[in-house]
């Protein structure tokens, strides 16, 4: 666990560094995440699937996602900070935030299954004339 | 005071300005918000960051804490996010054939849902008259909070008030997206988690996580590439959006 645990750390590290080095648009963590799927595509090249991810590794990084919602608690909690504005403009905010968020979940997966459809059959199709 | 009341107080002070005793109620709520969860059944309304966070709000509010106070001892959970968001290259590597047969519906359905989400908070706000701050604060809440925070401030936001949104957003995408996906007739998990990934970004991912392995991979996508999307579009659309408003209004 502790190897693991050192292996995302120091993915995050060098994440944090070439984001810093390079002025990218991206938070550290989200290079870190590149970077280890880019080790991961290297260190599996030649396994069989079943070993491809490394057993500790896995253990660990499941256990993490598998309680992804707690970490967000303490940055929820910081809604307390913002008390007197969310009272001023509740309603603007509050209609904003829940109508746009349908809108942009409603168009990202209806995007998605349509396209992936079309795609689908495109690919069928010809498949489906051959003898 | 009895001598006893006095020295429970004395010890609560003393407690109350140490991590120890944030740390372990934060972990605490959590634990009972999931038990919660999971004797429902996981239903979506029954999200864990939404009670456990209001459980524990309610307990700062009741004792006067401070948020600074509670954040010493929360605060490291809240670094674990790092290093989870980096856990995410697991799930990816593993679903590496199913994200590569999606490549160009993923692709387009993140350009439509990414802009969908910055007009659309923009332009609602806007129509109900909140102030430009609140606006532009409103515009990268669907994108994972350090990114939204530095783009709010470039853009003329309040950065705090953008984190706030943020997690609003989060928590009621996540609370949303199975009802929603159920009602539009979508049952491809990988649209579903892409969808919930990209609207609600790590709260909705957490949430695709509890639903399903590949959702949750396509959530993690989602989120990782919005984040960087929105950091490039944002700036330029965001002049756009305010000039078409004011022609409206006109």
């Amino acid at each position: 666990m502790i190897e693991s645990l050192v292996a995302l750390l120091f993915c995050q590290l060098l994440g944090e560094a070439l984001v810093h080095a390079l002025a990218l648009p991206l938070p550290g963590p989200v290079a870190g995440m590149m970077l280890l799927f880019l080790a991961l595509l290297w260190y599996g090249r030649k396994k069989p699937a079943e070993t491809q991810v490394p057993g500790a590794l896995a253990d660990t990084t499941d256990a993490l996602l598998r309680n992804l919602s707690l970490l967000f608690i303490p940055a929820a909690v910081g809604i307390v900070q913002h008390v007197a504005t969310l009272r001023e403009n509740g309603v603007a905010i509050a209609v904003s935030i829940v109508i746009s968020t349908i809108l942009a979940m409603a168009v990202t997966a209806l995007v998605f299954e349509w396209l992936g459809r079309l795609l689908h059959r495109a690919d069928e199709l010809p498949r489906a004339d051959a003898p | 005071m009895t001598p006893l009341a006095i020295r429970v107080e004395n010890v609560w002070v003393y407690l109350a300005a140490s991590p120890l005793l944030w740390l372990t109620i934060t972990l605490a709520a959590y634990a009972a918000a999931d038990r919660f969860a999971v004797a429902l059944g996981r239903p979506a309304y029954a999200n864990p960051v939404l009670f456990a966070s209001a459980i524990l709000v309610a307990i700062l509010l009741a004792t006067g804490t401070k948020y600074e106070t509670f954040f010493a001892g929360a605060q490291f959970v809240h670094f674990l996010l790092g290093p989870a968001t980096v856990a995410l290259a697991v799930p990816l590597y593993r679903n590496l054939p199913k994200v590569r047969s999606a490549l160009v519906p993923m692709l387009a359905a993140l350009l439509c849902g990414s802009l969908t989400a910055i007009v659309s908070a923009v332009a609602i706000a806007a129509a109900l008259g909140a102030p430009r701050a609140i606006q532009v604060s409103l515009a990268p809440k669907s994108v994972t909070t350090p990114i939204a925070m530095s783009l709010a401030e470039q853009a003329g936001g309040i950065p705090t008030l953008a984190a706030a949104f943020v997690i609003a957003t989060g928590i009621f995408g996540a609370v949303t997206v199975t009802p929603l996906m159920n009602a539009l007739g979508l049952r491809d998990y990988a649209a579903r988690g892409f969808a919930a990934g990209l609207a609600a970004h790590g709260i909705g991912t957490a949430r695709a996580f509890q639903v399903d392995s590949l959702a949750g991979t396509f959530a993690g996508i989602a989120l990782g590439l919005n984040g960087a999307l929105t950091a490039v579009v944002l700036p330029i659309v965001l002049p756009g959006v305010f000039a078409l408003l004011e022609a409206l209004h006109r």
